[in-house]
Parts: C-alpha cells; sequence; structure tokens
C-alpha cells in the first residue's frame, strides 16, 4: 500500500528563517495524522507547503501520488482543506456559504444540505456566518473542506481559538469524520488534542521533525515515572517507606505521593493495606515527551 | 508505520512545470455560483449599497434641483416709497418686465438697504421727481449688470415717451433655439460617471483585500476554480450593478421635472459604462493588491477618485471649467467615460462618436490590470 502523502526532506525559509528544515513523513490512506509544535514550530508552513499554497525551497511532495505545486487541478477534488481563519464570502447564510462550496466543487445542493447535518449546523441554517459562534463557524468550515468528500482533509489548527466545551464537541465531530475513512492531516498546538485524535503524530520544533509516532507509544518509550497519590496521612511514616520498597516517597501535606516507574507493586501494596482513598495514578504525557525531546517545558 | 528520518538525496524541487496541470473546461457552475454570491454580499452591504447607488442618486437629485432653479433668474427689487417711472413701465409692458422682475415695496430706504447688503433683494428703487435712484450691491457681477440694464432701459422708455415722439430706432428681438445645452444633459452623464467609477474602483479592491484577509483568496485557489472565473464573476457583478445604475440615472432624470432630453444613439452608454467599470476596476485591482487594509483601500480609492471627479469633469462640466481643468481632464480615464456618455446621450453625437473613449478606457484597464497582476499577492506573507 502507497501512502496517501509522501513528504521527503522539505525545506523552506524566509530569509535567515528557517521555518521548514528538513521534514520527512508519511502519511497512510485513512489515518489520523497531527503536526504537534508549539507556535512558530513550522507546521503551518509544513502543511500549506503539502496543500500545495507554497513552494517548498526544496524536498518532495506527493498527495494521493500527485505533486501539489504547481497549482494541480487534478488534485484539488480530491482534497479538503480548512485554513487557520474561517475563510466565507461576507454576509452570506451557513446555508448559502455552504452550497458556493458545494458549486465550486460541482456537487449538487443536497449534499450540501446534508454536510449541514452532519457538522449540526442545520438549526443557524439561514444564519448569517458572520453571527455565528467560534464553534460554529469552525464546524461550518470544515463542513465546506468536506463538501466534496476529499479522500484527504488538511486541518489547521481547527480548534484554535475555542474555548473547552466547543473543542470537546469539535473533536467528537473530527473522530466521527475520520471514523468515515477520511485521511486526515491536522496540526494543533495542543498536546492533549493529537493524544486523544491522532493516531500519529510528529512533533514538531524550529521548522525540525524532532520524533514520530503513535502518541501512547512515545509515552511509554519515555519510561518516565509514574507519581501515585493516595491522601495525606492516609499511612504512616514507616508503612508509607513499606509499601514504597524504593520508590521515592514524597508527603506535602495534602497528598501522600509515590514516585516510580514500576507502578504496579506498589499499587498492589497500596490495596493491601486498603489505602487507596482518594487515589490518583498520573503517566506521563506528550508533554514530557517534548520535555524530554527539547530539554525544555512545553509552550504552546 | 516507521518513518526515515535521515535526509533524501537532493531531490529538484517540486516543480515539474505546468505539464501535469490537466486542462478543464470552464467551471460554469462554480463561475454562477461565486457570480450569485457577490452579488448578495453586495446587495446585503447597506453601507455599499449606499454608497454605490443612493449616494450618486442624491447627488443627481441635489445638483439637478440647484441648477434647475438657476436657469430662470429673476431680479428681485425693492421699491421705496412710490416709484412712478417703475409702475408706469410696468403697467405699459403687458406683463414682459414682470417676467424679469419681482417687485416688493417698503417705505423705509435704511432698511431696503440693509436689505440689499443682505442679498435678499438685487436691488432698492427710489425717485425722488425727475430722478431714479437705484441703489445696488456688486457682490453678484451678472446681477448688478442685468439691474442696471434693465433701468437704463426703463428710463430710456419713459424719456422716449416724456418727448411724445415716436421712437427713431425699435428693437425687436426673436428667440432662436439655441444649441447650448441644458445642465442636466451634461450633470446626468457627469454624477453618472462619478458613480460608475467609485462603484467599480471600490468593488474591486474592497473585495481583493477583504477575500485575502479573511484567507479566502487562499481558500479559493485550492477549490478547482481558477483565477479567470473568480475575476470574471466580479466583473459581471459590477458590470450589472453600473448597468442597473445607469438605468436608474436615467429613469430620473428623465422625469419632467428634470427633463433630461435623450438623443438617438444613448443607448450607445450602456458599452460605455462597460468599459468604464473595467477601466476602474483595474484601479481598484491595483489598489487591493497594494493595500494590506480594507480601510487603507478605501482611503486610496478616494484619493483616486474624488479628485478625478473634479477635474475630469463629472462634478464640473468640461464646458464651464477653466482651461486648465480641460487640459488637466485628458489625463484622467473619468473624463472619456463622462464625455462619452455625453456624447452619445445627451448631446446627439452618432453611436461612433463613443469609440475613441471606449478604446482609451479598454487600453487603460488592460495596463493596470497587468501592472496589477504584478504586484498581486495571494496572501499577506
Amino acid at each position: 500500500m502507497t501512502a496517501a502523502i509522501e513528504v521527503r526532506d522539505l525545506r523552506k525559509s524566509y530569509g535567515d528563517l528557517r521555518a521548514v528544515d528538513g521534514v520527512t513523513f508519511e502519511v497512510g490512506h485513512g489515518e489520523f495524522f497531527g503536526i504537534l509544535g508549539p507556535n512558530g514550530a513550522g507546521k503551518t508552513t509544513t502543511l500549506e507547503i503539502i496543500e500545495g499554497l507554497r513552494e517548498p525551497d526544496g524536498g518532495e511532495v506527493t498527495v494521493l501520488g500527485l505533486r501539489p505545486w504547481p497549482r494541480n487541478p487534478a488534485l484539488l477534488p480530491q482534497i479538503g482543506v480548512q485554513l487557520q481563519a474561517t475563510s466565507f464570502f461576507e454576509r452570506l447564510t451557513a446555508r448559502e456559504q455552504l452550497r458556493t462550496f458545494a458549486d465550486l466543487y460541482q456537487v449538487p445542493a443536497r449534499r450540501a444540505d446534508e454536510m449541514l447535518e452532519v457538522v449540526g449546523l442545520t438549526s443557524v441554517a439561514a444564519t448569517r456566518t458572520e453571527k455565528l459562534s467560534g464553534g460554529q463557524a469552525q464546524r461550518l468550515s470544515i463542513a465546506c473542506a468536506l463538501v466534496h468528500r476529499p479522500d484527504v482533509l488538511f486541518l489547521d489548527e481547527p480548534t484554535g481559538a475555542l474555548d473547552p466545551q466547543a473543542r470537546r464537541n469539535l473533536w467528537d465531530l473530527l473522530r466521527a469524520i475520520a471514523a468515515e475513512g477520511h485521511t486526515v492531516v491536522l496540526t494543533t498546538h495542543h498536546m492533549d488534542e493529537a493524544e486523544t485524535l491522532c493516531q500519529r503524530v510528529a512533533i514538531m520544533d524550529h521548522g525540525k521533525i524532532l520524533q514520530i509516532g503513535a502518541p501512547a507509544a512515545l509515552i511509554r518509550e519515555l519510561a518516565h515515572p509514574v507519581r501515585i497519590s493516595i491522601e495525606s496521612g492516609a499511612l504512616g511514616q514507616e508503612e508509607a517507606r513499606a509499601v514504597a520498597d524504593g520508590a521515592t516517597v514524597a508527603d506535602d501535606g495534602v497528598s501522600l505521593t509515590f514516585t516510580t516507574t514500576e507502578p504496579a507493586p506498589v499499587l498492589e501494596r497500596l490495596a493491601d493495606r486498603d489505602a487507596l482513598a482518594g487515589l490518583q495514578v498520573a503517566g506521563a504525557s506528550l508533554e514530557d515527551v517534548f520535555l524530554q525531546l527539547t530539554g525544555r517545558e512545553y509552550r504552546a | 508505520m516507521t518513518t526515515s528520518r535521515t535526509p533524501a538525496p537532493p531531490t529538484e524541487a517540486g516543480r515539474s512545470g505546468p505539464a501535469s496541470a490537466a486542462r478543464r473546461g470552464v467551471n460554469w457552475q462554480g463561475f454562477r455560483s461565486l457570480s450569485r454570491a457577490m452579488f448578495r454580499g453586495f446587495v446585503r452591504d447597506r453601507a455599499a449599497l449606499f454608497f454605490t447607488i443612493l449616494f450618486p442618486v442624491l447627488f443627481l437629485l441635489l445638483f439637478g434641483s440647484i441648477y434647475k432653479s438657476s436657469s430662470t433668474p429673476k431680479i428681485n427689487v425693492v421699491e421705496v416709497g412710490r416709484v412712478s417711472v417703475l409702475d408706469q413701465a410696468r403697467a405699459g409692458s403687458h406683463g414682459q418686465l414682470d417676467k424679469v422682475l419681482t417687485v416688493t415695496h417698503t417705505t423705509s430706504l435704511p432698511h431696503a438697504l440693509y436689505e440689499v447688503r443682505q442679498a435678499s433683494v438685487d436691488a432698492a428703487v427710489q425717485q425722488q421727481g425727475g430722478r431714479l435712484i437705484v441703489h445696488y450691491s456688486i457682490a453678484n457681477p451678472t446681477t448688478a449688470g442685468v439691474v442696471q440694464s434693465v433701468f437704463a432701459g426703463i428710463v430710456e422708455a419713459a424719456n422716449q415717451a416724456a418727448s411724445g415722439k415716436p421712437p427713431a430706432y425699435q428693437l425687436a428681438t426673436q428667440q432662436v433655439e439655441d444649441k447650448s445645452i441644458k445642465p442636466i444633459q451634461y450633470l446626468t452623464p457627469g454624477l453618472l460617471g462619478w458613480a460608475i467609477a467609485s462603484g467599480g474602483a471600490f468593488a474591486a479592491a474592497l473585495t481583493l483585500v477583504g477575500w485575502r484577509k479573511n484567507k479566502l483568496l487562499r481558500r479559493l485557489r485550492l477549490a478547482p476554480v481558477g483565477t479567470t472565473s473568480i475575476v470574471t464573476a466580479r466583473i459581471a457583478v459590477s458590470v450589472a450593478v453600473a448597468i442597473v445604475e445607469t438605468f436608474v440615472f436615467i429613469a430620473i432624470a428623465t422625469t419632467p421635472y428634470f427633463g433630461l432630453k435623450l438623443t438617438t444613439y444613448w443607448w450607445m452608454a450602456i458599452p460605455v459604462v462597460i468599459c468604464g467599470t473595467l477601466a476602474f476596476m483595474s484601479i481598484g485591482l491595483l489598489v487591493g493588491a497594494l493595500a494590506k487594509t480594507q480601510e487603507a483601500a478605501t482611503a486610496i480609492v478616494n484619493l483616486i477618485v474624488l479628485p478625478m471627479a473634479f477635474l475630469g469633469g463629472a462634478f464640473i462640466p468640461l464646458a464651464l471649467a477653466p482651461q486648465w481643468i480641460v487640459k488637466v481632464s485628458y489625463v484622467m480615464p473619468l473624463r472619456y467615460l463622462v464625455v462619452g456618455m455625453q456624447n452619445v446621450m445627451a448631446r446627439g453625437d452618432g453611436p461612433a462618436s463613443a469609440l475613441p473613449a471606449m478604446g482609451i478606457l479598454l487600453g487603460f484597464a488592460a495596463v493596470l490590470t497587468v501592472i496589477a497582476i504584478r504586484v498581486f499577492r495571494w496572501d499577506e506573507i
């Protein structure tokens, strides 16, 4: 099986800034792929080169076996694009907006109305896009990108400016889209978003890809210690040391915390002593992966 | 699943040339849809609607009314006390004199002089025995001249009558149909020209800047619809708006109140309107390619179109304008739009008379479009 997207040694500079500095990866058919990194890491530039909006200084890109640059009319109907800003025609309603895009892709208006329902905007079909909430506008924007049933969908920071509730709603929509078999490439600076949505992520910083893999695998590879906390004072000092059996113990007056790379025996011993009240287990996250890779805290 | 992180050998960057660009037919569905979207966007934008259509129409109503009343000047005269010479002259003229004069009465000379100074009347007259004294102001030289000659004539006639002899010379006047045209005949094409010019320039500039700012331009670039379709749709909408505006103007100006007389080949104004729209859209295109914000684009378009309205014969008819304006007007594209329309719709020239103007407008549009394409940017970076 050939990959849906192949990117090899992609390079793009703006003056002295190497926005994309030798990026290589592949995205399989039907895969949900994330490009994760802080702002200015080069995610959007990478995505725009793959979409065919920018010409790379060097390297090679193929999408569904076709080159996106220069503007390739054979490829355009097969890809759907949602840009960072919500790009709409002024003063059209949600339905008119979607039907206009349907027309551009020579798709029947019926399909536009279907999409409106898929993204849950039927109730605001007659509302002008200027009056939609941030979440509604993003949904409409995604509907516009999907109206012609593209094989590959590109989403550039789709949840960028949304509140937590709207983000979670959008995640549900994106999962449903991915379940239909579209190949999805998403950029985000939210670690949790990449972790929950993407089958594989590429972690990017300063124009380079630091690591690629499934989020869970990346975290596991870290062998990062797990933090097990229970209520402070649930165990006496002596007992706590017995439970720890080599793991670090700390009591800050609120929680009694064991830090260990082997959590299972610790948990077992806690259970034996019936000391699981207020139990919290915190494993590593992609943020720890980023910290490990770059030596600095992740700042979105 | 795993991806090689060793750099691949440097390959030629992804410019495989336009050979891969499959030739497709025109996307009519897309073109119609874009036109509809732009048209809706226009008619739902109250400010745009006001400034493109209603504002120029208000100008037409205003200027039309002003110039209409000034075409029948009457002299307002106030009689101080009894002025028998004037009263007899009016009685003897069988109403002819009252077509020129409006006479009011007062007994106070200071009050009458005050009114003359305030320009609420044109002259105050008093009679002292055989002397007729006319007080007037030279604030308006034309009126002053008319006042002097009217009263000179009245005194002359009175003297002649007093002599009891028949006059040696008699003046016979006869009016001929003159070739000079009424103000509405040049006001209509002038204001219409300005309306079309600003409408076209604003539409092109604001669409371009707005769509670049909200990235719709880039989004459309990734849709299977060519730049040609996008540009043609924008032109089609603007041309349609300009033609509607032309008919609104003509409908208002030809009402009996304004009295525009359309001449035989008035319909030739329509191709002139189309060429003018293209010319001014090309200005808008250039402004839109250069300006970063819609505010800047608005300011630049105003800076270009407004002076042109004064110097290109739209607000100040070239027939009445000082010589230097007439000379300057030759480099103003608006001149060719206004004069082209004027010739065929108001002066009665043949259809061919509009062709040079159309040629110049199209040439101008072509040159500016080429420049605009050179400085055009898809996005803000």
